[in-house]
């Protein structure tokens, strides 16, 4: 398999990170022997193999659903590139 | 008294409490040295008023029981500090200052010591020889020109010149033990689910340990009994009853059985690293274990399992930074789709942004079949390698790494061959399990080399007492000299 310039324009579109033009290029060749050394993994059949899903002998723990903690709203907001009070702000999404 | 900061954690905690040094004293002395070591760029920020006031605080009403009374701890900058910033070595939290502790390093502080500072790592712990930190390379001790591993390369270059009694790293494939074995010095990653990581910047967060990098074994369990321990904040945290590591550290290893893999001997690998690894398999035997030759068959493809599963990974933790509730966001972008888009463009670097493009392909519509679930597969395999070879043996003995120290810039333009660094640390991380990486020789050019011991999970106690016994009769000395000051 090898990765094109717009097959790695669309991922970067669905991770959210524009990428130049520019960048484009050295980026499809740094993937691309990535996914090769990756692809060594097809020489293994593991069709009778599960998949791993946790590395734990342990199933996850269950809590009681209660409040633990709050009040905590100008903590929360404290890092916030922009605020407004008591919110987030974002630009504008409806007009 | 002689330079007390060349002393190991237990010397100095041992002066503390028969007061032949004060903690302030003690925090000065590490305060000169940082201040003569800005060529290394082993910090990004220091805490220096803080830390003077604790440890003022601790000689003013001293409570010497502690496991680490009144000793100052420079950690690396992954783990969130309440009140001091936390950049995970990326432009995109240059601004982030916590409001909160994460639960080791407050274990740390609860049993004695204070910050003294946050070490600089590669962005994210995306990297191996800490190249891709936006705040700059670190520089080894060992020498200008060299790379002190990564992603923790901030914490070995500060623990080997003297900035730090002791530190603490992560490690999701190597971070804690390749940066040791560059350096000389003692890492180890202890078995998943031991140190809680609440509060700690996530990567890959079923690979992700936090661990100690110390001096000597002695010091290493000491800090793994002080960080160590259930969390309810994880939920991937054991529930168990916490170890006394220090107190219970052995060096009779007599009629232990010790695995020797035949998979970890690579092409092109330098032959002092295999002269060395015959050396740690004779002192062992010296020490009267017994060499069990074992076979790993699946280890050739824990690297390539590891950039499926950590990008994978990655790239849904990495999903959290968007410019709008903390850390950076870009000046540009007229609607809130491209705000995000410039945000992680800008504020994320080359490296992270490749492994969020890996991971977020595997994942995506089409091809998770092909790359994820096909590495979950493997990943089982590789378990069921060490699970096998555990029924028969008490630990395994390894390189750390495939060569010693490289040069600042000689790998990054090729992402496979820094990858490869990390072809003997990666499998353990994929098993879950705990390894040490200790001290063992240096190659032609005197750059220090190291030997891993991997454990059965939970098994520390017996890869300290293993790497104890061993680092008596090694005869390893880290002289490194003070070019930088």
């Amino acid at each position: 398999m090898s990765l094109d310039k717009e097959k790695i324009k669309h991922v970067a579109k669905l991770a959210r990170i524009s990428v130049d033009d520019a960048k484009v290029e050295s980026l499809t060749k740094d993937l691309n022997s990535i996914f090769k050394f990756i692809e060594q993994l097809n020489e293994l059949n593991t069709d009778k193999v599960e998949p791993l899903t946790s590395i734990l002998n342990q199933s996850l723990r269950s809590r009681k659903d209660e409040i633990s903690d709050g009040k905590i709203r100008e903590k929360v907001l404290k890092n916030s590139p922009k605020e407004n009070e008591e919110f987030f702000v974002v630009p504008k999404v409806v007009e | 008294m002689s330079d007390i900061t060349n002393q190991s954690l237990n010397e100095i905690i041992e002066n503390v409490k028969t007061k032949k040094v004060s903690s302030t004293d003690l925090t000065k002395a590490y305060i000169k040295n940082i201040e003569s070591a800005k060529k290394l760029n082993a910090f990004v920020t220091t805490t220096f008023d803080q830390a003077l006031d604790k440890a003022k605080q601790f000689d003013n009403k001293p409570n010497f029981d502690q496991l680490l009374p009144g000793i100052p701890l420079a950690v690396k900058d992954l783990f969130c500090t309440e009140n001091t910033k936390t950049t995970a070595g990326s432009n995109i939290l240059n601004n982030f200052i916590p409001s909160y502790e994460s639960t080791v390093t407050k274990n740390l502080w609860n049993n004695g010591s204070f910050l003294l500072g946050k070490l600089n790592c590669d962005e994210f712990a995306m990297g191996s020889s800490n190249e891709t930190s936006h705040y700059g390379n670190v520089i080894n001790p060992v020498g200008d020109q060299l790379v002190p591993g990564g992603s923790s390369g901030g914490s070995s270059s500060a623990l080997a010149a003297d900035l730090t009694p002791a530190t603490i790293g992560t490690d999701t494939g190597g971070s804690i033990r390749q940066p040791a074995s560059f350096t000389g010095t003692v890492g180890l990653k202890p078995t998943y689910g031991l140190c809680s990581r609440w509060g700690i910047v996530a990567f890959a967060s079923s690979l992700d340990q936090a661990g100690p990098m110390t001096k000597t074994i002695k010091d290493c369990a000491i800090m793994l009994e002080s960080m160590s321990g259930f969390d309810e904040k994880d939920s991937t945290s054991i529930n168990k009853k916490k170890e006394q590591y220090s107190k219970n550290l052995k060096d009779n290893i007599k009629g232990l059985k010790i695995g020797i893999p035949k998979e970890y001997r690579v092409d092109n690998m330098p032959k002092e690293v295999d002269e060395l690894w015959e050396k740690g398999k004779k002192i062992l035997k010296d020490l009267g274990a017994q060499l069990i030759n074992i076979s790993l068959p699946h280890t050739k493809y824990a690297l390539p399992t590891y950039y499926i599963v950590a990008p994978a990974e990655a790239s849904s933790n990495l999903a959290r930074y968007d410019g709008v509730r903390y850390g950076y966001r870009s000046k540009q972008g007229k609607d809130l789709i491209e705000m995000y888009e410039k945000t992680r463009s800008e504020g994320f670097g080359d490296e992270v942004k490749r492994r969020i493009l890996i991971g977020t392909y595997v994942l995506s519509s089409g091809y998770y079949d092909a790359y994820y679930l096909k590495a979950q597969k493997v990943r089982q395999l590789i378990k069921k390698d060490f699970d096998d070879s555990f029924t028969k043996i008490d630990a395994i003995l390894t390189p750390s790494t495939p060569s010693s120290a490289f040069k600042i810039g000689e790998k990054t333009n090729d992402p496979v061959s820094m990858y490869l660094n990390d072809i003997f640390t990666v499998p353990v991380n994929l098993a879950g399990l705990p390894a040490l990486s200790m001290p063992a020789g240096v190659d032609k050019q005197g750059y220090p080399l190291g030997l891993q011991l991997i454990g059965k999970a939970l098994d520390e106690q017996k890869i300290l007492n293993i790497g104890y016994a061993f680092e008596k009769n090694c005869g390893f000395k880290n002289e490194i000299k003070k070019w930088w000051s």
